[in-house]
């Protein structure tokens, strides 16, 4: 029987029944890995002896009992590698577990492999990866998006039943849509951020990929909460979001921006997500067009934030502490400028000067305080929006995955790739990324679902409807 | 039209200001790019932002913890990733003469 198909409910089942030890789950994800992922290179590390080790150990009566659990390579897990796909970190051996990563063990999950990502998670194809590329599984000539490439082709390619990755302006959600999976953005502050690897500290957080709506509430359960060692992280009790699915759409006011359907969009992804739009009409939601006004700046604001506080939070890569440092320095600063110059790689090396440029003397105020401006407009937008809707549907991506090498010489060609998933992100909202449709060529195409601040229950129930009247997630690609 | 120049950012300045070593290919071409990215970020001087408050409101507040000592990463732990370290202290070049 080939279990790698299963959702972790059913693989639950099967635990409870004494169908399946937690080590034969470990056993038969380890040869889907041997026998796919020389194609689609989604893992950087595995320690497989490790997780045969914590599936032995198990305790299968608990929420994850001897479930594995794939992580992006950008947060730590004690004693394993936590590289961020750069060279910089090379070597660097975790000395604790992320906050997350705690409740997953306390939660019964086996840690199973590191993904791969792009460079400290700077960009939107996974081509930034110092360690090469992950490919999509639908077409193996394309890129599987990014940053969290690696997690959506595990979980896509079915050589992970579920992986953690992070968003900071889209790498959930876009290449859950590339590649046909769900990818969840909670809400900025309802998941711990210590332990993981800061890029952006205003937009960063972290969240799930998994095969269906109903995993990815059950995983949000259990990684959500205030954590005394996150101070951005907000104390606000966690619902039972799985309790939240299954009462369907009917009287819910769902609201689509008319910025989101913009000139440039491919018309087979314009066509899914009206399909999609009518299906929730046919189920008794009720549409409302609305306006999302600032929508057009989303990109420029990003591109200045994040590269400010990455410029800021890069700085700690020097050499000192952890990590690579350059050979035979002949000062500190010379130490400084060939370590990060031999360690990071060119889009991260991009992003810490436009950064260290829009903080710099004389700039700051009309980029960086001009920027955190409009992105208070970007939120009042939304608060606006949901003052009318209880729910947002849009495209999580213009366009459906494109090929690899297309984009990487041009930076902001790539940047505009997250034109619809940024905005959640500067507005400190939950977005879900679910599986709608394919292109012609079969491409996956990806349907956004964003709710409000602490809205996850009701993103997740809308997210849920459409799954469960739609066949679009029981597709596997042919690997 | 925005100005897409690229003697817009001086990258040699910004990359010694971010201790970051480049070559001169490396200069070249992120010249051109960085010029094409602040070109397009041009577009948010079109936004009116007299009414805005640089914070808005943040969720955020204000939390203090109690001053007492806890369990914390043991030294050898702390030390183990450092790329050279001496009688528990991280090593560098020297820094004064």
């Amino acid at each position: 029987m080939d279990i790698t198909s299963l959702t972790i409910l059913e693989l639950r089942q099967k635990l409870a029944a004494g169908a399946l030890r937690p080590r034969e789950i470990v056993d038969q994800l380890a040869d889907r890995v041997t026998a796919v992922d020389s194609k689609l290179k989604a893992y950087l590390h595995l320690d497989l002896d490790k997780s045969r080790a914590e599936a032995d150990a198990a305790n299968i009566t608990l929420p994850l009992g001897g479930i594995p659990i794939a992580v992006k390579d950008v947060i730590n897990v004690k004693g394993a590698p936590c590289t961020c796909a750069s060279k910089i970190l090379q070597g660097y051996t975790a000395p604790y577990d992320a906050t997350v990563i705690r409740k997953l063990r306390e939660a019964g999950a086996v840690l199973f492999g590191r993904t791969n990502m792009d460079e400290f998670a700077m960009g939107s194809s996974t081509e930034n990866s110092s360690w090469g590329v992950t490919r999509n599984p639908w077409d193996l000539d394309r890129i599987p998006g990014g940053s969290s490439g690696g997690s959506a082709a595990a979980v896509a390619g079915h050589e992970a039943f579920a992986a953690l990755g992070t968003d900071t302006g889209g790498s959930i959600r876009q290449p859950a849509a590339l590649c046909s999976c769900v990818g969840l953005k909670p809400t900025y502050g309802r998941v711990s951020r210590y332990g993981l690897v800061a890029f952006a500290s205003s937009l960063d957080q972290i969240g799930v990929f998994t095969k269906t709506v109903e995993e990815a509430a059950l995983l949000l359960e259990i990684i959500a909460g205030y954590d005394p060692l996150d101070n951005t992280s907000i104390d606000r009790p966690v619902p039972k979001y799985t309790a939240a699915l299954g009462r369907g759409v009917r009287g819910l006011r769902l609201g689509v921006p008319k910025e989101y359907f913009v000139d440039g969009m491919d018309p087979e992804v314009e066509k899914a997500i009206r399909t999609a739009i009518d299906e929730y009409k046919k189920q008794g939601a009720e549409i409302v067009e609305i306006s999302l006004p600032h929508t057009q700046y989303a990109v420029a604001v990003y591109y200045i934030i994040a590269t400010a506080e990455c410029s800021a939070n890069l700085a700690r890569f020097d050499g000192v502490r952890y990590g690579k440092r350059a050979q035979n320095p002949k000062d500190i600063l010379d130490m400084y400028g060939r370590t990060r110059a031999e360690g990071f790689g060119a889009e991260v090396k991009r992003r810490i000067i436009l950064g260290t440029y829009v903080l710099s003397s004389g700039y700051y105020d009309a980029y960086y305080n001009r920027a955190q401006k409009v992105r208070q407009l970007i939120g009042e937008d939304f608060r606006l929006a949901f003052e009318k809707c209880d729910a947002l549907l849009t495209p999580t991506s213009p366009t459906p995955a494109f090929k690899i090498g297309e984009r990487t010489a041009d930076p902001l060609q790539m940047y505009l790739a997250d034109i619809f998933t940024i905005a959640v992100n500067l507005a400190g909202i939950c977005g879900v990324s679910i599986p709608c449709g394919f292109t012609s060529n079969k491409l996956p195409i990806g349907l956004q679902i964003i709710g409000p601040k602490w809205g996850e229950e009701t993103m997740l129930r809308v997210a849920h409807a459409f799954e469960q009247a739609t066949p679009w997630h029981k597709e596997k690609p042919p690997l | 039209m925005p100005d897409t120049s690229s003697d817009r950012i001086d990258v040699t300045y910004v990359a010694d200001l971010a201790r970051l070593r480049l070559s001169p290919e490396e200069t070249a071409v992120f010249q051109k790019q960085l010029g094409d990215v602040l070109g397009y970020v041009d577009q948010l001087a079109q936004v009116d932002v007299s009414h805005v408050s640089l914070l808005g409101d943040a969720d955020l507040k204000n939390r203090l913890r109690a001053d007492e000592v806890r369990p914390s990463l043991p030294v050898a732990e702390a030390l183990a990733n450092a790329p050279r370290q001496d009688n528990n202290l991280f090593v560098v070049p020297k820094i004064i003469d």
